[in-house]
């Protein structure tokens, strides 16, 4: 069955860098042609973070799969699945599960309260400085872990896919994507951000349908006859059927990444500034709708492609090949459609790190001018007569571009710092610190009418602070040679994850704080905040141009 | 309280009034009696399938027909419930929750511009 020799050497031998550059090339020039139409009405902040809330729910439901669906999903999975089976499709399943968190509890609501950022909400009946500044802490915090993950995945992703090896190579494309991403975010905005993202949605999706199509036909379009080849091909025989492999070793630290996943995507603040980008909360649910749909879809297309790769490829070939497990899914690629499927799956791979990464620099550049600088800083200042100054609503945006052009070296000098360190963790940190330390927040805010200032702040602080302090003293941080740093050990906390203890930590004090609270908050603002909530009353309007 | 949003009542509405209105309040308790129960029994029966992956492998191993194990079957019935309940909420949404707050909104919007 195999036709692909063991050593794994074949991927770089067949793979044309210079094809699969080029399908790259174009992909960026057809986004940037788009992103500097879309640029030209980019003046007021509505323009800029949410993209004059112009696009329709369809629209954004495949800007939202777009933005999800990052390269630790597509790649990540298949790879999973066709190495360790079930335990690979376990992982997705709550990926996917999370969404009727946010279609069910946020989405709308927030839609109707905010207008930008997550903090818009959760400071609109509590005290605006303190909670503010906490929202956008914990959200330069989960873009900041998320972000580095992704660029030092470019990395790794480079020498796979375009047999760049060495560390100035892999440093010279950790910049490029970099440097493309400032121009993406700078130029475009959201509304450029978000066309990157529906075109890569397209694609990705476009692509696993034709190799799930493939792989199915290859095997007389029965289910059953893909798993007993992928049994047949695997040395660990029926046990691919079944979960354990991946997490067998330790349950307990599975059921933590479960809860991460369930409860973080609700709490993302990069998923949570998509709602914005639409005019009604009715669109809100809409584009959640389409979210689920293509996610759900694209997941159960994972599932073939990730045991068609262990059948056809075969187990041990993906594992031996450069990038391990992540080769997966460019191996069955290879295998079904030669060099121009495996470009075509690379140039796709690549677009997809560019789109998520594009998504979360608008999200904390917006985070830090919106929330920081015109709200916290500039707010109630006063000129030298005591007077005070009205904040200049285009300074704003330009505190974002300027922010955008820091964010994006930063994302390059810790991107090429990271390179070839153990990452991976960095992701299910920043499902951790979402569910720890926005969602409890998000959900009292909307559900609960005696929530404070104080429960809000201990909560965010703390949820932040837990799932921090927790990943440090983890086995993913020190004592074990795959940790960040292997020569020490401060290993106190036994799982990789820390949701199971976070996250109710998060939850515990927020009612703890709130409960201990003197001050009552507003009334008049509380009802003010459900009925528009529910109503829509007062929401924010589409832009007209 | 000078801390506080500007906005605080300065559309000339009078929040309270509205929120303890007899129709906000159906329009609050038919969203919560609908979202509430839910959301709880997506999150159970989620949990459930985690907890029988991360310790009953030998049941989810166990095979229903050809290579078709019962795992499968339970992670292709998340998709399912995901997709159902999806497609009731926004049934329900649109049947229900709509008309009602698009009235309320409308009324508001009404007093405001005579305000």
């Amino acid at each position: 069955m195999n036709v692909l020799t063991a050593t794994g050497e074949t991927l770089a031998v067949e793979s044309n860098p210079v094809l699969n550059i080029s399908i790259f090339v174009a992909f960026v020039a057809v986004t940037l042609f788009i992103v500097i139409r879309a640029s030209r009405n980019n003046k007021t902040a509505a323009d800029y973070y949410a993209a004059g809330r112009s696009f329709t729910g369809p629209q954004n439901g495949f800007a939202i799969a777009g933005d999800y669906l990052s390269a630790a999903s597509f790649l990540g999975i298949c790879g999973a699945i066709a190495i360790n089976g079930y335990d690979g499709f376990l992982y997705s399943i709550g990926f996917l599960v999370a969404w009727l968190v946010a279609l069910l509890l946020v989405a709308e609501l927030m839609r109707n309260t905010g207008k930008f950022t997550m903090a818009d909400v959760l400071s609109f009946r509590l005290k605006q400085r303190p909670v503010r500044m906490a929202a956008a802490i914990t959200t330069l915090a989960v873009c900041f872990f998320y972000l580095l993950a992704q660029m030092a995945g470019a990395g790794g992703l480079v020498s796979l896919l375009l047999g760049i090896d060495g560390r100035v190579g892999q440093s010279i494309v950790i910049a490029v994507v970099g440097v493309l991403m400032i121009v993406y975010v700078l130029i475009g905005g959201m509304k450029g951000t978000t066309w990157v993202q529906i075109v890569k949605a397209f694609l990705l999706i476009g692509g696993a349908i034709a190799m799930t199509v493939w792989v199915l036909a290859i095997h007389g379009f029965n289910l059953n006859t893909l798993l007993e080849a992928a049994v047949a091909n695997s040395d660990k025989g029926d046990a691919i059927l079944a979960p354990g492999l991946q997490y067998g070793a330790n349950p307990w630290d599975f059921l933590s990444l479960g809860m991460a996943l369930v409860l973080g995507t609700a709490g993302l603040p990069h998923v949570l500034m998509r709602f914005y980008t639409v005019p009604t909360a009715k669109e809100a649910r809409r584009s959640v709708v389409w979210a689920i749909w293509l996610i759900g879809g694209f997941y159960l297309l994972t599932l073939v492609l990730g045991y068609g790769a262990g059948a056809l490829v075969g187990a041990d070939v993906i594992a031996a090949a450069p990038g391990g497990p992540n080769s997966a899914a460019p191996l069955l690629a290879l295998y079904l459609g030669g060099p121009v499927l495996l470009g075509f799956i690379s140039a796709v791979a690549f677009a997809t790190i560019l789109a998520v990464v594009a998504g979360l620099t608008i999200t904390a550049a917006a985070s830090f001018a919106h929330d920081i600088y015109a709200n916290v800083i500039q707010k109630g200042r006063k000129d030298a007569a005591g007077n005070p100054v009205e904040p200049d609503p285009n300074g704003e945006v330009r505190v974002a571009r300027r922010t955008v052009i820091v964010i994006g070296i930063l994302a390059i000098v810790g991107g090429i710092g990271a390179q070839g360190q153990n990452i991976a963790f960095l992701v299910a940190l920043a499902f951790a610190v979402a569910a720890s330390a926005n969602l409890p927040t998000i959900l009292y805010s909307l559900f609960w009418r005696r929530f404070t200032t104080r429960g809000a702040v201990w909560s965010m602080y703390g949820g932040l602070g837990a799932a921090i302090i927790l990943i440090v003293l983890s086995p993913v941080f020190s004592g074990s040679p795959t940790s960040m740093i292997p020569g020490i050990d401060i290993v106190l906390w036994p799982m990789n994850n820390p949701g199971i203890v976070s996250i109710p930590i998060g939850f515990f004090l927020g009612w703890l704080g709130t409960i201990t609270s003197r001050t009552k908050e507003s009334p008049t603002l509380a009802a003010e905040m459900e009925v528009r909530s529910l109503t829509g009353f007062g929401a924010e309007k589409a832009v007209d141009h | 309280m000078t801390d506080h949003s500007p906005a605080e009542s300065a559309d000339g509405i009078d929040y309270i009034a509205v929120e303890e209105s007899e129709r906000f309040r159906t329009l609050k308790r038919t969203q919560r009696s609908f979202i509430f129960p839910l959301a709880a029994f997506f999150l159970i029966w989620y949990f459930v399938y985690v907890l029988l992956g991360a310790f009953a492998t030998d049941f989810m191993a166990q095979r229903v027909w050809g290579d078709i194990t019962v795992g499968l079957l339970l992670g292709l019935g998340q998709f399912v419930t995901t997709f159902a309940i999806t497609m009731g909420y926004v049934a329900f949404a649109n049947r229900k929750l709509d008309p009602i707050a698009t009235e309320i909104r409308e009324e508001l919007e009404k007093a405001q511009g005579h305000a």
